[in-house]
């Protein structure tokens, strides 16, 4: 028991004498909110080295993000935001301009990491993401399958695949009802090179090409589990791990855990790929992940947060956990891991169009694909309902009238 | 009583209510009619995002909110009338459909199928509590009296059991290959995937509610059991009741408004069915009126809210209570009427 003790304290201990890692000592009380994802914990407990700093990790931080910014003083300093959850915070003014801390503190900054609106720095990136096809190796080369380009060889390889019958199913996919579904639905829309939304803010999906993209998902549905309206990426990325599923178009962020010999039964044998294409691009969006600090909060405060960001973000810290994300961070090595996301950016893959408007059709597509999914609706009934909800969306939104 | 002491004794306890209740249920209902806007304006914006390797700037027109001289977002207020519950209710496509006898075109309609299953839900699975609840009172009422204590606390753990955490482990027990899933694809030979349709997440939000309430039917009938006369259950065996006629004629009398007590608490709690929606994440097959509201309250990607959606939608939940509750009130009023003649 003695013995157990010890362990313990000394585990307790180690985390604060072997990696207090910081080079200063922060006196200022500093807290930050932002997802919970494995790049964000990395960041975070680097912060937490120089003292004085409370995390908050919370996937659906979203929800609460921007009353707690809107608060005076700021329930947080530092918030993590995606091109996404920037726009709200943005559009209600709650983040302060950077460029005095960065020309004072930043000196380890690239230009590639500060997020500009109008020559004002608001955010400081750290990773950028994007899903991306990943598929199992092994599989495709004994069934003499070559790397898929776009759907129609997805389709083909997973048709082959199910015939030989050597995983539960084919294909895997991150359509869960919400947020998980409707980027997949915007990824196939934007590889077609069109645009969900015209420039009067009118919907512009119940089209041929909305048609042509629920088609496409029909036909890849066949391939996959029964319960795919609940399959989240961590869902998708276990299948993967357990050897059940063939294929996926999954985050970059997800990759390294293929090759986790603690989770992963198939390590070394998944290859990460560029996003199928579409007829325009991949089918597939680019994402950052990044910082902000709140504008209500003192001058004071707000320096302090920014050093201890810059401590957060250094080279260091992507040193020991570089395979957690794809930090745009000096120091980074791109490993096996980064491939797919590369490609895909490399192909053309377009930003992810982040909006006021594009949240509301967003969160549309969410909560209507499902119906179409489950067979309740057919492909024109589901697009015109869609557009619908967006249209009761926006004119509640005061968007249009 | 004078009315000083009576207003002394009923003051605080109404003037919480007024403000914890009241005060909010007149401002859900304004707000239900109001709708608050940001005031949007289109500027052309240059943002720079990073890349894989290189930054990417590009100009384009983008609509955002105006901020006024204070930093803060300019917004109006404006009365919408009826529109609000026009947007959930959707009437006119409503009466469409139910003048066609076109089921799947009313269920087309979010309301429509989240009252769809708040209904079937709150009156499939009332029966069952009581049942089930009254079953095993009676069966812990005729255990011996040394292992009643153990009986009792055991029977009520379900219900301590917080309702989301609860839901989860239900979810984790038949999500993919859970292992109860796999146990039943074992026991028939089939391929199961509880996930897939409508009627097993139904069936398993079922069970998972009787599971959780029963014990509170039970700890209140157990209660009730305590108090039975056994003057009239004695003159009843001599009489040559049966077992069962005792508890028909003596016991389920005796129990009647503890019953009613119980349903009512039940009708309130399902049709406000919303941990088993969020724990099973069943968006995609099964949604609820209390989720409905929650949806439209949610910021999206992008932090727009619908508060007037969400207020209609939650003045129509409670509208819904009342009228569910309406038959069990009157009973009890007539009873009360009865009683006091």
């Amino acid at each position: 028991m003695k013995k157990f003790c010890a362990a313990v304290v000394a585990a307790l201990l180690l985390p604060g004498s072997l990696w207090a890692a910081c080079a200063y000592d922060n006196q200022v009380e500093i807290k930050s909110l932002s997802a919970g994802f494995q790049a964000w914990k990395s960041v975070t407990d680097a912060m937490a080295e120089c003292g004085n700093f409370q995390a908050e990790l919370d996937q659906e931080f979203r929800d609460k993000q921007v009353e707690a910014f809107a608060a005076n003083p700021s329930l947080y300093h530092i918030g993590g935001v995606s091109n996404s959850t920037l726009v709200p915070l943005v559009n209600n003014n709650l983040v302060r301009p950077l460029d005095d801390l960065v020309a004072q503190h930043g000196g380890q900054l690239s230009e590639n990491q500060l997020i500009r609106q109008n020559g004002q720095v608001v955010a400081i990136a750290m990773m950028v993401n994007a899903q991306h096809l990943m598929y199992r190796q092994d599989i495709l080369d004994d069934l003499g399958i070559a790397e898929p380009a776009n759907y129609e060889e997805v389709l083909a390889a997973a048709a082959k695949i199910a015939d030989a019958g050597v995983v539960d199913y084919p294909l895997g996919a991150t359509w869960k009802t919400g947020f998980n579904i409707a980027l997949d639905f915007v990824n196939l829309f934007l590889g077609e090179g069109q645009s969900l939304i015209n420039d009067d803010l009118s919907p512009s999906i119940n089209n041929e090409t909305g048609m042509y993209v629920l088609e496409t998902m029909d036909r890849l549905k066949r391939y996959m589990d029964p319960e795919i309206l609940v399959s989240d990426s961590t869902y998708v990325q276990q299948q993967f791990q357990q050897g059940k599923i063939a294929m996926a178009n999954l985050w970059a962020s997800r990759a390294a855990a293929m090759d986790d010999e603690a989770e992963s039964q198939v390590v070394g044998l998944v290859t990460m790929a560029s996003a199928p294409m579409g007829s325009v691009r991949p089918a597939s969006t680019l994402w950052w992940d990044g910082t902000v600090i709140a504008s209500n909060i003192t001058d004071e405060e707000a320096e302090a947060a920014f050093r201890l960001i810059m401590e957060g973000m250094d080279r260091e810290m992507v040193q020991a956990n570089n395979d957690d994300a794809i930090w745009i961070i000096d120091g980074f090595v791109p490993g096996k891991s980064a491939e797919g996301a590369f490609a895909t950016a490399a192909n053309g893959a377009a930003p992810y169009p982040a909006s006021t408007e594009f949240g509301i059709i967003f969160n549309a597509l969410g909560n209507g694909l499902a119906a179409y999914i489950t067979g309740e609706k057919d492909a024109a009934t589901t697009l015109a309902d869609i557009e619908n909800e967006y249209l009761v969306g926006a004119k509640e939104a005061g968007l249009i009238q | 009583m004078k009315f000083k002491v009576f207003a002394a004794f009923a003051g605080p306890s109404l003037l919480l209510m007024l403000i914890f209740i009241a005060v909010p249920l007149v401002n859900v209902f304004l707000q239900s009619f109001q709708n608050t806007q940001s005031i949007f304006e289109t500027v052309e914006i240059e943002t720079c995002t990073p890349g894989f390797g290189t930054q990417t700037c590009i100009t384009e027109s983008e609509t955002r909110p105006v901020l006024g001289e204070d930093g803060r977002v300019l917004e109006k207020t404006i009365f919408v009338g009826w529109e609000s519950y026009r947007n959930i209710l959707r009437p006119d496509q409503a009466w469409e459909a139910v003048k066609q006898l076109n089921w799947s075109a009313l269920m087309a309609i979010d309301f429509w199928k989240a009252l769809r299953f708040t209904l079937t839900f709150t009156l499939i699975s009332l029966p069952l509590v009581i049942g089930l609840g009254l079953v095993i009172a009676v069966a812990v009422n005729n255990l011996a009296k040394s292992i009643r204590g153990q009986v009792i606390f055991v029977s009520l753990l379900p219900f301590i059991i917080t309702p989301v955490i609860g839901a989860l482990s239900i979810r984790w027990l038949f999500i993919g290959d859970g292992i109860l899933t796999v146990l039943l694809e074992w026991w028939l030979q089939m391929d199961i995937a509880m996930f897939a349709q409508a009627w097993t997440i139904e069936l398993m939000m079922l069970f998972y509610r009787v599971w959780h309430v029963a014990p509170f039917a039970f700890v209140v009938f157990y209660a009730g059991l305590q108090t039975v006369n056994n003057d009239t259950l004695e003159s009843a065996i001599i009489d040559g009741a049966s077992r069962f006629e005792r508890l028909r004629y003596v016991v389920i009398p005796h129990l009647m408004p503890l019953i009613i007590f119980v349903s009512l608490i039940h009708l309130m709690d399902s049709y406000r069915v919303f941990e088993e929606i969020v724990g099973f994440s069943s968006q995609a097959h099964v949604i609820s009126l209390q989720w409905l509201t929650y949806d439209f309250l949610v910021p999206d990607e992008s932090g727009n809210r619908s508060i007037s959606r969400a207020s209609a939608s939650s003045m129509l939940t409670m509208i819904g209570i009342v009228i569910i509750l309406i038959p069990l009130l009157r009973k009890t009023w007539n009873d009360h009427r009865a009683r006091v003649l």
